[in-house]
């Protein structure tokens, strides 16, 4: 018997898509099913779009345990950060600590006895010139166009060069497998593999939606959010009516994230 | 040539044996370690870096240090060093590999340490460490063997090498000036933002590298029928004893503008590592015991009587040698992360796997450098036997 190779190759593919068909690896691309994936990669037309994501910490609104516990349970629970329940293996997107270690060198021996127990949330600053991205080896961290300090999990060597350059102590390593130690994991985030970095990523998820970030949703206005870069956005709008600091702003890496410490209505 | 190394009395086996044991089971421990992860180590979040970085800091100083043998040679014609220029750059060879180890078992996922090169990125400065670490090691496999290839077939070496030996010598203080940009660019890191960071690292390499390039010198000679030479040991005895004079002076700086200008920030690094800070004074016993060796070693330096005396000399370079590994090899990285960010005390000591580890590399290390250094002692035992007859 002979055969023509434009004979074989018919006979060929006809027999690989039967094959293919019967075991069920085959199937037909439907018009549906592009346009499924052509969704998948289009930008939400109710995302939330800025040139720069900025944040203000009002802390004469937080008044008990329980407001700060709300935004950092609820960044925690979304972002599947583990709970070790020791420090040497922590791992934390945003937590609280004191004036004065947040704060090093400005406290002293006259504070007024509000602020000496208030508690201030501290989380990434989104730097406009953030040391952590200029010493990665890899670009594993890097700055999206909206002005968010990004990790990817996936490209990270976990060098830790970032986390002795980062001044703001932001960033957590995974010292082992944190998975086991998440108590209820959300499928829509990814869980981390051990020995990455990690650290808050103004939800970056969220705001693709639509939706602000956990953290402000929670915080019943004790959290503002917005465009640092448009002069009508919220955040501007008490930037322009509020004294604020920032954290070791004298470092030169340009932090997003604003502080109302506030005066005597904090009593 | 590489036969040489393959022969040999039954102590320099059961030597060989030995060191491949020890790396062995450093070996089945960073298995365990690439199992569980880094946190096996005495690592946390705030002292994120700590024993493995601080070898490959000290060792990348040992690597640089065959420039001290080398440079007198080719640049000053000095003969008394031609017998040891191959011990310099066989010593550096395995003090690379070390670094390199290091770096791998301080990886979080080695598997993806290829990225480095999958996605370089100049703005890093493990970048360019990468890039000159790498340069140099080849530079000093190429130099070494080569110029040691025409030793025994006892011809001149070859013209096309001397480009090669002229570029490691710019090389050399280039590895270690990259290693203390690693710490000297990061704000917020009081202990290491300081500008003469390069200039503390040349000067520790050039004294601690000498100081063991002299013990190996006296070991060779007494286990072999090699002799180094009388005069170069004392002339690696007066690089030592003026790199660590440096060496001192420069940490006197150090703690002058910490303390003068008193800089909180800049003072509790110190503070922590010398007298404790907030009740935690982990390496205060160390970092004490690296001082007090630093002003011994220089007694004996700096007195010509001792510094000529063989035996003393080596008690000094031991000194030099103990002194700037618990500086530069520990107290270095450590106090650039106590306190932390936040200015507050969390303490850091290794723990068992993750010395066992270390000592494994060391291990590997030596194994490398005995192989080299026997190799180059047989080639010169050969050599000088032909030139009795």
């Amino acid at each position: 018997m002979s055969m023509d190779r434009r004979e074989f190759l018919k006979i060929a593919g006809a027999g690989t898509i039967l094959g293919l068909a019967g075991l069920g690896l085959f199937e037909r691309v439907t018009e549906k099913d592009i346009e499924a994936v052509v969704e998948r990669y289009t930008k939400d037309p109710s995302a939330m779009n800025a040139k720069r994501w900025a944040m203000v910490v009002d802390l004469r609104r937080f008044k008990t345990e329980e407001d700060y516990q709300r935004i950092i349970k609820a960044c925690h629970k979304i972002h599947n950060v583990p709970d070790f329940g020791n420090p040497k293996d922590e791992i934390k997107w945003i937590w609280v600590d004191t004036y004065g270690h947040a704060f090093p060198g400005q406290e002293h021996d006259f504070l007024p006895e509000w602020l000496e127990s208030k508690f201030i949330p501290l989380l990434c600053n989104h730097c406009a010139n953030p040391p952590c991205v200029r010493v990665c080896p890899v670009k594993a961290t890097f700055k999206s166009p909206d002005g968010i300090t990004q990790q990817d999990y996936h490209r990270c060597i976990g060098c830790r060069f970032c986390m002795a350059a980062c001044p703001f102590g932001a960033r957590s390593f995974n010292w082992r497998d944190p998975r086991p130690f998440i108590k209820e994991v959300n499928q829509e985030f990814p869980t981390r593999t051990k020995g990455v970095v990690e650290k808050c990523n103004f939800c970056t998820e969220r705001l693709a939606k639509g939706l602000k970030p956990a953290c402000v949703e929670e915080s019943k206005g004790a959290l503002i959010f917005g465009d640092l870069l448009d002069p009508d956005s919220e955040v501007r709008q008490v930037l322009r009516k509020e004294f604020t600091v920032r954290r070791k702003a004298e470092l030169g890496t340009d932090p997003s994230v604003f502080y109302i410490i506030g005066g005597s209505e904090n009593v | 040539m590489f036969e040489k190394a393959l022969e040999g009395s039954r102590r320099y086996w059961l030597w060989l044996i030995a060191l491949a044991i020890i790396s062995g089971i450093g070996t089945l421990y960073y298995l365990k370690q690439l199992q569980y992860g880094l946190g096996l180590t005495g690592l946390s979040r705030d002292v994120s870096w700590g024993l493995y970085i601080g070898q490959f800091t000290f060792l990348v100083g040992v690597a640089a240090s065959a420039v001290m043998v080398v440079l007198p040679y080719y640049l000053h014609n000095y003969k008394v060093f031609g017998r040891i220029t191959i011990l310099g750059e066989f010593l550096a060879i395995p003090s690379v590999i070390m670094c390199l180890l290091f770096i791998f078992v301080d990886m979080g996922q080695p598997m993806r340490i290829l990225n480095v090169l999958l996605h370089p990125t100049p703005r890093s400065i493990l970048f360019w460490d990468s890039v000159v670490l790498s340069g140099y090691l080849f530079l000093n496999l190429l130099v070494g063997w080569t110029v040691l290839h025409a030793e025994k077939k006892e011809i001149p070496p070859p013209k096309w090498i001397k480009p090669f030996i002229y570029l490691s010598i710019i090389w050399a203080p280039s590895i270690h000036t990259v290693t203390a940009f690693i710490y000297a660019g990061l704000p917020g890191r009081h202990f290491w933002l300081t500008a003469i960071m390069a200039a503390r690292f040349l000067a520790s390499a050039f004294s601690s590298g000498p100081a063991l390039l002299i013990l190996l010198a006296m070991i060779i000679r007494r286990y072999t029928k090699f002799d180094p030479g009388k005069e170069a040991i004392q002339a690696l005895g007066k690089i030592v004893t003026y790199f660590m004079l440096t060496n001192v002076f420069f940490m006197g700086l150090e703690f002058f503008t910490a303390f003068y200008s008193g800089i909180p920030g800049h003072k509790h690094p110190f503070q922590y590592l010398f007298v404790g800070l907030e009740g935690h004074g982990r390496l205060v016993p160390l970092m004490w015991t690296s001082a007090i060796l630093a002003i011994f070693s220089l007694i004996l330096l700096l007195n010509p009587a001792t510094r000529r005396n063989e035996r003393t000399l080596a008690v000094a370079s031991a000194a030099v040698f103990i002194s700037l590994w618990i500086e530069k090899g520990f107290g270095l990285i450590i106090g650039g992360f106590v306190p932390n960010p936040f200015e507050k005390v969390f303490e850091y000591w290794p723990t068992g796997p993750e010395t066992i580890i270390t000592i494994g590399v060391w291990a590997a290390g030596f194994l490398i450098l005995t192989l080299l250094y026997k190799i180059a002692v047989s080639v010169k035992e050969e050599v000088g036997e032909s030139a009795h007859h």
